[in-house]
């Protein structure tokens, strides 16, 4: 008899996690594990495979899970997963991974996630072994950013035997893994255990390295680096550009997140970087960002909590389990909803003008457009917002390496390995893709890290022609 | 790291930082973040030296991250972390005669950019304001790179008393100048720029909004200019100040008001303890 359900993971309790930042999902038993691995049908075709975007050998983890082989079980996911421990817990498994689950056809689908953060976390209480790196090849590589994309690369590279250098404009690497994702979804020990790993592969990490500012490409290139992997995300904020944006009490969600997270203001005064927070609180948007951004606010003490999105719940970009938890917390969930101007007193904001909206036809990405309903406006009293609408990718690298393609979004122009318009500069991630996912942003600093490896091999990147691209 | 008192609570760090000071340019400026749990703070580039591989910033203590850094750090303290060169350099070019203004602490800041108007040619008139004589410092070196310095005390107890606007007014409707630049509190800039809308001067002024990262990627550091959200940190800091919403910049300045007096009490008070 197979279990209908998966086995479900332990929670803080809603109540008192909202005031608190430490992680909300405790993590399976190896008991729990070997029960929920007990669900998978080990499929022949393995239709979860396909949707992982790494292609994870996810029936043969879960196999080895059964036979109680954990060691074995985290190998074959680093086979092509570098970062499981974040993955299992960031990824949106729900559209990837478990949604062609052959189980989930009739029950819920095997718990793919679930299973895979268990072993990543018994592996690092077990004993993280450090890979083993390739004979030096000679070659010197620059990887510009510290995200996901950016850290996959740099270990890759290395295991090939190149040596590697890592620019990182903040003072902390890591990324959107350090800056954006809070405590409470993505500990921060975690990241820190995986830039340490890099550490003892023998990778150098240069903080404070505004690539573009401090150095740019060409003078890295010029210094001895034989090619170079761009990794610098999608980390421009952007604004509704309606009228009130500027008030005090508005911030972005980057500016929100950033203060909260690297330079942990929710621990202020101990920590020297201020946060504010008001009673009443709404987040602009409906993606990971806006959740992320509206339970911080909840446990920096907000007592009410309004998400505002434009479209319904159905098209809300954001994983299941974070819009699950956000309602479980208690945050207010206000669909169909658009600001259109933002009210303030003294410089401050008091309130949000918005008016409703309803779903017209499909747009460009397939889903229904949201059209305003003429006369529905209305006024939310709010102290604070938080404006969570995307980021676009920043124009510092595009703007001072020349040569290189961009597209009218502002992404360098890249094919699937990373091979851009120059042969010495490879690139992946959101800065090719514009915001996407973590998983995505790893798979691609591994294909680059394989195409660098070679182009200094041959000296050809050997980028695929593609369809002509407009450049902006 | 080496310092030096320049007046009551007033500091100048001389920092080695190779890499920016190979780039540095004038009107651009660094973040620093002085410790493990320090704040990201922006400083304006001051001087550098490519050779020696250092970088001069000028402090003014307003509050605890100032403060610290003019307490806490003595010569050969490293500072945990300088990022830059950001901001967009000083647009320099031959205007023919330009005024520079600087008033307190912007008096660091408004050196190298009058040295680079200089050094491009044009007539530099040079005013130097702060409120009391002990607050005046590098009067020699801006002398050095000026056609004309003047200098105004608010209480009168060195050079001119009162404030830089009266010079400056005098100036602009004396003679012709072709530009202004003014580098001060946001209050002072945004009178410079009245009376240089008078008296229909173009006039630049580097904003002083909150930052944090430096680079673009938060949005903290906007200030609207000409109608437009535009970020201080990279698209500035130097803008044309008639075309710069000053009251929303003097508003947001306040953002962190009380959070700001309750760190710098918490900090005078763990100081009282320790001693
Ligand atoms: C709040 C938030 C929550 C998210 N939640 C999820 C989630 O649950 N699941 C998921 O899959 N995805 C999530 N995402 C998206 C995901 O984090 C990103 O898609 C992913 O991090 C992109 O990785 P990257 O390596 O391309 O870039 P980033 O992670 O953005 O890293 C880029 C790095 O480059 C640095 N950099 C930029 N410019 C320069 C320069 N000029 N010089 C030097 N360094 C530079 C930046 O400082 C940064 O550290 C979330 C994003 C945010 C903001
Ligand atoms: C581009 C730029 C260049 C600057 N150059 C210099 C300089 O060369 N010398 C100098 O002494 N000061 C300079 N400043 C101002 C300096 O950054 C602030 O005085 C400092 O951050 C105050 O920190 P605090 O903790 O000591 O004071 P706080 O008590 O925290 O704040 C005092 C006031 O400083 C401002 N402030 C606070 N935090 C920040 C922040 N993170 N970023 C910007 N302003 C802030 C606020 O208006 C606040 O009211 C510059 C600011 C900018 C934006
Ligand atoms: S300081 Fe963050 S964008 Fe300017």
């Amino acid at each position: 008899m197979i279990r209908p359900t998966q086995v479900p993971m332990r929670e803080q309790d809603p109540k008192a996690r909202i005031h608190n930042f430490d992680e909300v999902p405790l993590g399976y038993t190896p008991d729990e594990a070997l029960e929920e691995a007990a669900r998978c049908l080990q499929c022949k075709n393995a239709p979860c495979v396909k949707g992982c975007p790494v292609n994870v050998d996810i029936p043969k983890f879960i196999r080895e899970i059964r036979e109680g082989d954990f060691r074995g079980a985290i190998a074959t996911i680093k086979e092509t997963n570098n970062l499981p421990a974040i993955c299992g817990r960031v990824c949106p498994q729900e559209t990837q991974c478990q949604a062609p689950c052959t189980l989930g056809r009739r029950f819920e689908p095997v718990a793919i996630g679930r299973l895979e953060r268990f072993v990543a976390d018994w592996e690092y209480a077990n004993g993280v072994g450090v890979p083993r790196v390739g004979d030096p090849t000679g070659f010197r590589v620059a990887v510009i950013g510290s995200g996901p994309a950016g850290l996959t690369c740099a270990a890759d590279l290395r295991r090939l035997g190149h040596a590697v250098t890592v620019f990182e404009a903040l003072h902390e690497p890591g990324g959107v893994l350090m800056y954006g994702i809070p405590e409470f979804r993505l500990p921060k020990r975690i990241v820190g255990a995986e830039i340490e790993g890099l550490h003892r592969m023998g990778v150098e990490i240069q903080v404070n390295v505004v690539v573009g500012r401090t150095l740019t490409i060409d003078e890295l290139l010029a210094d001895g680096y034989a090619a170079a992997f761009v990794g610098t995300g999608a980390g421009l904020p952007k604004f509704l550009g309606v009228a009130g944006e500027n008030l005090i009490g508005i911030y972005s969600a980057n500016e929100f997140l950033t203060r909260v997270n690297l330079m942990r203001a929710y621990l202020f005064p101990e920590y020297d970087t201020p946060v504010k927070i008001g009673r009443t609180v709404a987040v602009v948007g409906g993606g990971n960002v806006a959740m992320d951004a509206a339970r911080t606010a909840l446990r920096l003490g907000a007592e009410r909590v309004m998400i505002l999105y434009r479209r319904t719940e159905a098209e809300m970009p954001a994983r299941a389990e974070e819009v699950h938890h956000a309602k479980e917390e208690g945050i207010e969930f206000h669909t169909l909803v658009n600001p259109v101007r933002f009210l303030g007193e003294n410089g401050r904001v008091v309130g949000v003008e918005c008016i409703r909206m309803e779903l017209g036809e499909p747009d460009e990405s397939g889903r229904r457009r949201p059209v305003p309903v003429a006369g529905s406006n209305f006024v939310l009293p709010v102290d604070t917002a938080v404006i969570a609408i995307g980021n676009d990718p920043h124009p510092l690298i595009p703007r001072t390496t020349p040569g290189l393609q961009v597209a009218r979004e502002g992404t360098i122009v890249a094919d699937e390995d990373g091979c851009t318009s120059r042969e010495d500069v490879f690139a992946g991630g959101d800065i090719v893709t514009g915001a996407a996912t973590v998983i995505s942003a790893m798979g691609a600093g591994k294909r680059a890290a394989h195409a660098i490896h070679r182009y200094l091999a041959t000296g050809r990147s050997g980028r695929k022609p593609g369809p002509p691209i407009a450049v902006a | 790291m080496d310092k030096r008192a320049l007046g009551p609570g007033v500091v100048e760090f001389t920092v080695a930082a190779p890499l920016i000071a190979r780039k540095a340019r004038a009107g651009q400026f660094v973040v620093v973040r002085a410790h493990e749990r320090g704040e990201r703070i922006p400083l304006t580039l001051a001087d550098w030296d490519s050779e020696r591989g250092t970088i001069t910033l000028v402090v003014q203590e307003v509050g605890k991250s100032t403060r610290e850094l003019g307490e806490e750090f003595a010569v050969g303290d490293a500072i945990r972390d300088v990022a830059g060169p950001l901001g967009t350099p000083s647009e320099i070019m031959a205007y023919g005669t330009v005024v520079c203004v600087g008033g307190g602490v912007g008096i660091a800041p408004i050196y190298p950019i009058a040295r680079a108007l200089h050094d491009a040619g044009n007539e530099v008139i040079a005013i130097a304001g702060a409120r009391t004589k002990e607050l005046l410092f590098w009067l020699d070196r801006l002398g050095q790179v000026s056609d004309q310095l003047i200098v105004t005390t608010d209480d009168g107890s060195f050079g001119r008393r009162g404030l830089v606007t009266e010079p400056l007014r005098e100036i602009l409707a004396s003679r012709k100048v072709d530009h202004v630049w003014a580098i001060g509190p946001a209050i002072m800039m945004k009178f410079c720029t009245q009376v240089c809308r008078e008296l229909g001067v173009p006039i630049t002024v580097s904003l002083n909004s909150i930052m944090i990262d430096g680079t673009g990627m938060c949005g903290g550091c906007r200030v609207e200019v000409e109608g437009q959200a535009r970020f201080a940190c990279v698209d500035g800091p130097e803008f044309p100040g008639d075309l710069v919403n000053w009251d929303l910049l003097l508003a947001r300045l306040g953002t962190f008001k009380d959070e700001e007096r309750c760190a710098l009490e918490r900090y005078l008070a763990a100081k009282e303890v320790a001693r």
